[in-house]
């Protein structure tokens, strides 16, 4: 089931340095593209692997760089280690295991773009790993991996790590771009595209951090060789995040397309104390949650699309059938209401009424009706803003709605049922009695579910 | 002095809002660029700030780096310390509070000595993240979303930190730990008190990576396959 390629030396004391990934055959990627290669032919290189980006669109990222145009211009390569997606934790570990296969990569990158300037761009709360690359920049420099004149060749590179403070909207890789500029991060109208107009006005390269990490095997190995892992469409491995209820969550690294049972049962353990799985993100929270049922698909990017979600981040969040749904939704609701940059305002309106409405729903004041209307506040904010912040919550939300919905009708009749045994309700008709009685029954922000 | 709206025109009709006009820093204006002279900013803050803006191709990318720096030194982005980087890096005040405004570690109010962030997004509440956050609370005595009345301390519940395999899990400035127990809450919560580093608080459940490896007994995490 699972192939090694990112995650192959993982376990190798002090792989962190750079003695001991030149010993394990480090930086002959970039050696090989430098000495070996023109940018084009790494770029073409890239495209015919098939790699696909692994920040969530999963856009082919020699594509990608084929848009940069060619000519002596200010170029950049930015890679996005933002990684806030709930549920997702797959370049924290790649970057504090193995900081030097990142920087290979980035630096392979930068060439084949035609770079001179590359960021690493992580999110404040990685101060562990952001040190770690720190140092493993400063040895990249010592020996003359990065920096003017880069082995002895024409290229030469600027790398910098460059720290986030906290703010999930700039794994977006526009808000991303102003982030770095040193504005506040909101997202930018596309286009222009960053291929084309992205950092300081440049064109700019933007990669995951999974992404890069797979671009040195693919030099050092070909396409060829890449292209036998995973599947036709869907090929190399992927690092997959698996969380919440199952018994061993952690990083697993496997090939696109075997089934998602494997990777929840098999590798994950599955939820503990024989519960079965209720609803699973198959990429991250922004993804529309799917159930058992779905749980034979194969794991890749267009069978999760097919079935109504994605694959995102290669996230998995697993919910057991002892937790009930409206928590879930509310609390995903609250984080993108935390997070949405409040630039659009289908996304700044629309994630603040599903929170109301979800905690009126929590509450008891809520009619099935309100389901409809919160469908619709669903509506309206997919495809209405500049990024997808809100339609990422749009989508998960509208999706436990639609595979739920017995449960949050269930939810509503229960929570007023239980509000008219206390006296709190006239009647029955769904409404408080009073404003105070409102501000009284407020639900605790956070940890009100598990 | 009048009143300004968003283009930097004066506008009689528009209420005078003191933080426009006085600013954070009574008497100065956040729209004029501080000069060096005015600020008294210290040494090794200004080679900081001048080092992180040689390293970017435009000098504005060092406002978050250079607000870190002032957090830092000063335990959260004071208006002098604003004021001071702004002198520096030849931007206004109000441009590098709008920057501080918008992220979630930079501190715009007197903070308790340790950060410590409980994660509460969907993995940790699953494994019980809201015991965690009740625990932390009770144990540094910091009410969620504020500091403790000693200065301890400063707690808040915060969005998924990108570690929910230590689920349920918080970091201890900046120090990841987990998975918690309640009980660790007041281990985490004592040590500290009597003085230890955040780094060595409950080392057993520290993220078991690269640091083990660099003493040779290399571990792996129970996931990765």
């Amino acid at each position: 089931v699972s192939a090694r390629i990112l995650l192959q030396h993982a376990e190798v004391p002090g792989l962190n340095r750079i003695d001991t990934y030149e010993r394990l055959g480090g930086y002959r990627g970039l050696r090989r593209a430098l000495t070996e290669m023109t940018p084009d032919q790494v770029v073409k290189e890239l495209e015919a692997s098939g790699l696909r980006g692994r920040g969530g669109a999963g856009f082919s990222m020699g594509k990608k760089a084929s848009f940069l145009p060619h000519g002596d211009i200010d170029k950049y390569l930015c890679c996005n280690a933002d990684e806030s997606e709930p549920g997702t934790f797959k370049d924290r570990e790649l970057m504090h295991r193995n900081p030097h296969q990142l920087l290979e990569g980035v630096l392979i990158g930068a060439y084949a773009a035609g770079a001179s300037h590359a960021f690493i761009y992580i999110r404040g709360e990685y101060d562990e790993q952001a040190d770690i690359l720190d140092a493993a920049l400063t040895e990249a420099y010592s020996r003359g991996y990065a920096g003017d004149r880069i082995l002895g060749s024409e290229f030469t590179c600027s790398l910098v790590v460059h720290r986030g403070a906290g703010a999930y909207i700039c794994g977006e890789e526009t808000a991303l771009l102003d982030s770095l500029e040193g504005k506040r991060g909101n997202p930018r109208l596309k286009p222009p595209f960053p291929a084309n107009q992205g950092l300081y006005q440049g064109p700019t390269l933007i990669n995951n951090v999974e992404t890069l990490c797979n671009v040195s095997h693919i030099i050092v190995n070909g396409a060829e060789w890449y292209k036998q892992f995973g599947t036709e469409r869907s090929p190399g491995t992927k690092v997959v995040s698996v969380s919440g209820d199952v018994q061993r969550p952690g990083n697993y690294e496997i090939e696109l397309g075997i089934p998602a049972r494997e990777i929840v049962y098999g590798l994950a353990g599955g939820p503990a104390g024989g519960r079965r799985v209720k609803a699973w993100f198959p990429g991250g929270s922004s993804a529309p949650v799917l159930t058992a049922e779905h749980l034979d698909l194969p794991y890749d990017f267009e069978h999760m699309a097919e079935a109504g979600s994605m694959l995102g981040s290669g996230a998995i969040i697993v919910i057991d059938d002892s937790v009930p749904i409206v928590p879930i939704a509310l609390r995903l609701a609250e984080f993108y209401r935390h997070e949405s940059c409040g630039k659009c305002v289908p996304c700044r309106e629309g994630t603040n009424w599903t929170v109301k409405m979800l905690e009126r729903i929590d509450r008891g004041e809520a009619t099935p009706m309100d389901l409809d209307v919160m469908a619709d506040v669903q509506d309206n904010i997919i495809g209405n803003c500049l990024c997808l912040l809100g339609d990422s919550m749009a989508m998960p939300v509208g999706s436990m709605i639609k595979h739920f919905r017995r449960e949050f009708e269930a939810h509503i009749e229960q929570q007023a049922a239980r509000l008219r045994a206390d006296g709190r309700v006239a009647g029955g008709t769904g409404f408080p009695v009073s404003v105070s009685d409102q501000a009284g029954l407020a639900v605790p922000a956070t940890g009100d579910a598990a | 002095m009048s009143p300004v709206d968003g283009f930097g025109i004066s506008n009689p009709n528009l209420p005078v809002d003191p933080a426009v006009s006085e600013g954070r820093v009574p008497g100065r204006n956040p729209q004029e660029i501080p000069e060096l002279h005015e600020v008294d900013c210290p040494a090794e803050l200004r080679e900081r700030i001048e080092e992180l803006m040689s390293r970017y191709p435009d000098r504005h990318s060092a406002s978050i780096p250079a607000l870190w720096s002032v957090q830092e030194r000063y335990g959260w982005c004071t208006p002098d310390g604003i004021r001071q980087a702004a002198a520096v890096m030849r931007v206004t005040p109000a441009y590098l509070e709008s920057v501080a405004s918008f992220y979630d570690m930079l501190e715009l109010e007197p903070v308790g000595r340790h950060t410590i962030y409980v994660c509460t997004n969907l993995s940790c509440q699953l494994r019980g993240a809201g015991e965690i956050l009740g625990a932390m609370a009770e144990a540094t005595d910091a009410p969620v979303g504020g500091s403790s009345p000693d200065g301890e301390f400063h707690l808040r519940s915060f969005e998924c930190l990108g570690a929910c395999d230590l689920a349920p899990m918080a970091s201890v400035a900046g120090h990841y730990r987990g998975p918690l127990t309640p009980e660790d809450a007041f281990t985490i919560a004592t040590q500290l008190r009597d003085g230890g580093s955040p780094a060595d608080v409950l080392p057993e459940k520290r993220l078991r990576e690269a640091q083990d490896d660099h003493q040779g007994g290399g571990r792996l995490e129970g996931g990765t396959a």
